[in-house]
This record gives structure tokens, sequence and C-alpha cells, in this order.
């Protein structure tokens, strides 16, 4: 076990900015953090804002016209993107806790080896697959619409 | 299992429910074009002008998909905010405080959007 000293988490959410030795996936895990913290402030902010459509058609239209403008499109669309990489990235992390995609456990024979090489593959794949709903989210929000 | 075993479960699981759910209402609210669901934007035009609103608050499906996605993501947001916030290693009596006032706002939130939903419900049946 890792002795804390008496610090444990010392570097606190500092050391969210630091991957170090861990790589891609440390910042992964910075950027699925973020991601959720502005998901959460946004998704209560809209509940109250749609809440307005109990009320009738005027409200409703009212709250709307209250969140419309290019400021607001491109915090929506911000939105957007960090659903699609937290969704994504979301099942990857679900499949690495299910025990897949890790390797099978190896003797800790030196040169030791990272599991992190064999879920490579899978972050590379969860960032494309994001991409792909980022592309067609950017086309819907700002070409086609 | 031990408690927080078993919320860790719930948080995963939560997700899940999100993944799908809340992908369904991104897809109508922000793929309405790439990906057009005809049947839950029958008005044409934009996904949130009244028409669509209303035609969308008919269906009682609908409108028990938002209240499971409110409670599934009060849950796994909220949970995950606690977790963030443990890990800087607070005194106990601040553990305490955050998880009821979580708790509180998670409980007031989730009802209050129920009441939404089922109110909105109501009122697109009648029209």
């Amino acid at each position: 076990m890792i002795e804390s000293k008496g610090h444990p988490n010392r570097l606190g959410i500092w050391g969210w900015l630091g991957g170090g030795r861990w790589g891609v996936e440390r910042y992964l895990y910075t950027l699925h953090r973020l991601t959720g913290l502005g998901l959460l402030t946004y998704f209560l902010l809209h509940i109250l804002v749609t809440s307005s459509r109990a009320l009738g058609k005027a409200p409703w239209e009212q709250a709307m016209n209250a969140v419309t403008g290019p400021l607001f499109k491109l915090g929506e669309y911000l939105v957007f993107v960090a659903f699609a990489f937290h969704a994504v990235n979301g099942i990857r992390l679900g499949i690495i806790e299910l025990g897949f995609g890790v390797g099978p456990p190896i003797e800790p024979v030196y040169p030791y080896r990272t599991s992190l090489d064999v879920q490579r593959p899978l972050a590379v794949g969860v960032l494309l697959l994001a991409a792909i709903i980022v592309v067609m989210g950017t086309l819907n929000f700002w070409v086609l619409e | 299992m031990m408690r927080d075993q078993k919320l860790w479960t719930w948080h995963l699981a939560a997700g899940v429910v999100i993944l799908f759910l809340l992908g369904l209402h991104m897809t109508v609210m922000h793929l309405n074009v790439t990906v057009p669901l005809k049947g839950l934007n029958p008005a044409g035009g934009h996904p949130i002008d009244w028409q669509n609103v209303i035609a969308r608050g008919k269906i009682g499906a609908f409108a028990l998909t938002y209240v499971v996605l409110l409670g599934a993501a009060l849950f796994h947001g909220l949970y995950g905010l606690r977790n963030i916030l443990f890990e800087l290693n607070p005194a106990s009596w601040l553990k305490r405080t955050v998880s009821i006032v979580l708790l509180l706002c998670g409980l007031a939130l989730f009802s209050f959007g129920t009441w939404a939903a089922i109110a909105g419900f109501s009122l697109a049946k009648a029209m």
C-alpha cells in the first residue's frame, strides 16, 4: 500500500492537471470530471427553465426567448460537445470497470508492462466516436439548421 | 455489499439509463436535422417550437422518460459531485453536511421536475 505520510490526496484538484506517467487516460479522467461538472450545472438550470412548459404557451415562449442569442447557442453547443465526450468516455469507463479491455493478468517481471497499453485502443476508439457525434452536432447546430 | 458499493453500482446503472434517454433527448433536440425523428418533431421547424413541445408532451411514454431521466441524472450528477468533494478530504462533519444538502437538493429538484412533467403532460392532453 502506498504510504500517504499524513497527506492523503495531497495534490487535491491540482492533481487533475498533471497526467504524469499515466498518459492520455489521466487527461480523459480530468476531462470526464470537468464535463460532468459542466453538464450538472447546465442540467440544474435546465430543469428550472424548461419547467415553464407546465404553465402554458406564453411562459414557455418567454423562457425560451430569455435563453436565445449567439452566446446561449454557443453554450448549448458546448453542452452538446460535453455530452458527446462524457457519454462515450463513460462507456469506456464502464467496460474497464467490468474488467474488459484491460488484458489478462501477467507476471510482474522487469521491465514492467502497464495495462494502459492494452487499454489505449479503447481510448482512441472512444475519442473517434465522440468526434463523429460532435461533427454531426456541429453540422446540425451551425450549418444545416 | 457495503453502502458505498451499492451507491456506486447505482451510479453506474443510472449512467446506462442516462446514456439511452439523454441520447434520445439530444437526438430529438440537437440532431433534429442530421438524424430526424419526425414523430417527435411533427410540426417541423425547431424542436422547441410550442407545437412540437405539445406534440411530444401528449405522448405518455415520453413524459415518463422525462421523469426517469430526471431521477437518474440527478442521482448520477449529485453522487458524482459528492465523490469529487469527498476526495478533497473534508472533515467528517462536513461530509455529513454535504451529503444531506445534496440529498435535499436532489429530492427538491426531483419533486419540482416531476410536477412540471406531469403538469406539462396534463396541459398537452387537454389541448
